[in-house]
């Protein structure tokens, strides 16, 4: 009989070398004597490659392994949990992974990410029977009573969203899905659509019938190859089982899905510029009202939602919303998967629920920094979000606990710098990367970016620098102010906060 | 992969005949060219515009948009180096600065022998595991200089 052998097949995991890894184990082992099921991976980013495999007690993992590393695992009983010292015991049993509360990513790193019998296992679609059972407002209403907002980062209450699109009248709605994941540090869009994309088709099927949109679209960035890969063959298995068409299991109800693929434009992470793209057209930003919900794609009715809100949605129809509502704190009700990155010793996906602090993160679950040095300055919530320094660890990480310290939780990305961190070239690079994204379309952010290098240029040149300084505040007033969308209007927060707390890096030096 | 006039005019009039009933399928068509031929080549603006029933202007527009679809002819291999925070934290300037030296090129360059471009990126998407390249479509993690010399001078693999 041959033992079960799990090695991830996710990008990170096989940036790490998990390729080279399962090579190894089919070539010393023998196929007849693994079985080996590629799976999305854990969230462990630090312990990948990991290896695990399934033994009497549960799953037992190793790692991070090296195809070097094999033979001699395989020597020391790999197969039945063997003492090694790569193996790390049970993986639910390691503290980084027993304290999280799994929800949405209860699946991912688990199951084989293109078996729809794995998916049925483990839960899946018991959302989606409840859905089938239930009117298009009923619906609405649980999403709305969970508490859900809008995990692409604007927070916005999901349930509201789609009562907009279900009370719209069209002959044509839609369900876009928002796959644009583009700020620095985020990654749990592209784990979990590696990692179990039925989730999201589920999720995506339910809001066709929540609103009565038939036609679903994936907006993935190009950048994602192996996330745009697997969505596909995940599409395609849905149709096969008879989940997605024009008869979704039987009901009557039609919903057609698949996946566009953006072209390398961080812009089009806004929603509406977004859609522009999902029609063919440059990425630049509408403005709004019209809401997308209701002139969103080709002009009709259109839930945009990001990855996670729509991945979520399952969990909440399987469970019911109070399950769901009755994690979090205050307003930010349920779960968030945090992305702990950069300097960091132990980095990966952390889902909790609303209100573990920052610096439980860093510490409890990141463990400092990789290189050793003091943790100086996290920016979270991408290359828009606010600097924090380490006076401000202490916050609970909550929507508005956060917007309280002039910062934000955003899409859940967490970048650790460390204490050798420029904060006047990290204030400079946020000017410079809205430069190099901006659409151009409003003049604060496509004249205004460019105008943020040079002042910071001027500033650390020397050349009066108490007047450069008044009209770096004054730029970032006139942008947030003045802007289209968040990138103009938010990319000076990175910049205020790096001033407000990091003001010494701030000064003319030599040599710049 | 097409490589003369005629071979790219029959790559275009395929996907556009596959594609143009989706709805909004220029970015449809702009990627299925670039990945048949490499690149959007300029003769290609004219033939995509009349096979859609848009202007030249728009489709130039949109090619030019966007960072991914390139006008010229890329190396054999491309190599995106990270440049966003996430890697800045553990060294990802130190690593372009690298990359550049090494293969004696800037970004959007590419090598003398036409081997390789080399490109800037702004997220891969492996936060935790930088600095990350990604060369050849294949994503690589915690990239030292000397793997990145390793990576990129590896014999090429024919395809």
């Amino acid at each position: 009989m041959s033992t079960r052998v799990y090695v991830s097949r996710d990008a990170s995991a096989t940036s790490l070398g998990a390729d080279e890894v399962a090579t190894a184990l089919i070539a010393a082992a023998g196929a007849g004597t693994i079985e080996l099921v590629r799976t999305g991976t854990r969230g462990l980013l630090w312990l990948e490659p990991l290896v695990e495999v399934e033994t009497a007690s549960g799953r037992v993992g190793y790692g991070p392994v090296a195809p070097a590393d094999v033979p001699g695992l395989l020597a020391a009983g790999l197969l039945t949990g063997g003492a090694h010292a790569l193996n790390v015991g049970r993986v639910e049993d390691l503290p980084w992974f027993k304290s999280q509360e799994r929800l949405t990513f209860a699946r991912v790193g688990i199951v084989d990410p293109l078996s729809l019998a794995d998916y049925r296992r483990e839960g899946g679609y018991a959302g989606l029977e409840r859905a089938l059972a239930m009117k298009p407002v009923d619906i609405v209403q649980a999403v709305t009573e969970s508490g859900l907002r809008g995990r692409g980062g604007a927070a916005f209450p999901t349930g509201i969203k789609w009562k907009t699109v279900l009370e719209a009248q069209a002959s044509q709605k839609y369900v876009t899905c928002n796959a644009d994941e583009g700020d620095s540090g985020t990654f749990a869009d592209r784990m979990l659509m590696e990692g179990d994309p039925f989730t999201l088709i589920e999720g995506m099927t339910i809001a066709g019938l929540a609103v009565n949109a038939t036609q679903g679209y994936i907006y993935c960035r190009v950048e994602y190859p192996e996330a745009i890969a697997t969505l596909n063959a995940a599409i395609k298995a849905a149709y096969a089982g008879g989940y997605l068409g024009r008869d979704v299991k039987g009901s009557g109800r039609r919903f057609e899905l698949s996946v566009r693929v953006g072209a390398g434009a961080y812009i089009c992470g806004e929603e509406t510029s977004m859609l522009e793209s999902l029609e063919g057209k440059r990425g630049e930003v509408r403005v709004r009202p019209p809401l997308p919900a209701l002139k969103g794609l080709f002009g009709m009715p259109t839930i945009v939602n990001n990855v996670i809100s729509l991945a979520t949605v399952p969990v909440i129809l399987a469970k019911g919303p109070g399950h769901y509502q009755n994690f979090g704190m205050g307003r930010s009700r349920g779960t968030l998967p945090f992305q702990l990155a950069g300097n960091i010793k132990r980095g990966g996906l952390i889902e909790r629920a609303f209100g573990v602090t920052l610096k439980e993160i860093l510490y409890d679950y990141g463990g400092g920094s990789r290189s050793g040095r003091p943790i100086r300055a996290v920016q979270i919530g991408g290359p828009l979000g606010a600097y924090v320094p380490a006076s401000q660890f202490d916050t609970p990480l909550d929507y508005e606990a956060f917007a309280g310290i002039g910062a934000m939780v955003g899409h859940g990305g967490i970048v650790a710098f460390d204490d050798t961190v420029d904060m006047a070239k990290m204030a400079r690079y946020a000017f410079e990367f809205c430069a190099i994204e901006s659409c151009g379309k409003c003049t604060p952010c496509r004249i205004g970016s460019s105008r943020g290098v040079g002042l910071i240029d001027n500033l650390l040149a020397g050349k009066e620098p108490v007047h450069q300084l008044k009209m770096i505040e004054d730029l970032c007033e006139t942008m947030i102010q003045g802007s289209l969308c968040g990138l103009g209007g938010m990319a000076p927060f990175p910049v205020k906060s790096a001033l407000k707390h990091f003001g010494e890096d701030f000064v003319p030096r030599t040599g710049h | 992969m097409a490589n003369d006039d005629a071979g790219h005019q029959a790559v275009i009039d395929a996907a556009l005949g596959r594609l143009k009933g989706e709805p909004g399928p220029l970015l449809l068509v702009l990627h299925a060219v670039q990945d048949a031929i490499g690149y959007i080549p300029p003769a290609a603006v004219p033939q995509i515009a009349a096979g859609l029933n848009l202007s030249r202007a728009e489709v130039h527009g949109v090619v030019t948009f966007y960072h991914y679809f390139k006008s010229h002819p890329p190396g054999r291999r491309t190599v995106e180096v990270c440049r966003a925070e996430a890697c800045q934290a553990v060294g990802a300037e130190a690593l372009a600065e690298h990359a550049r030296k090494s293969l004696g090129i800037d970004f959007h360059g590419v090598t003398s022998d036409g081997a390789l471009s080399l490109e800037a990126v702004y997220c891969l998407g492996n936060c935790a595991c930088g600095p990350s390249i990604r060369l050849g479509g294949k994503l690589h993690g915690r990239v030292t200089n000397e793997r990145f010399d390793a990576l990129t001078r590896r014999p090429e693999r024919v395809k």
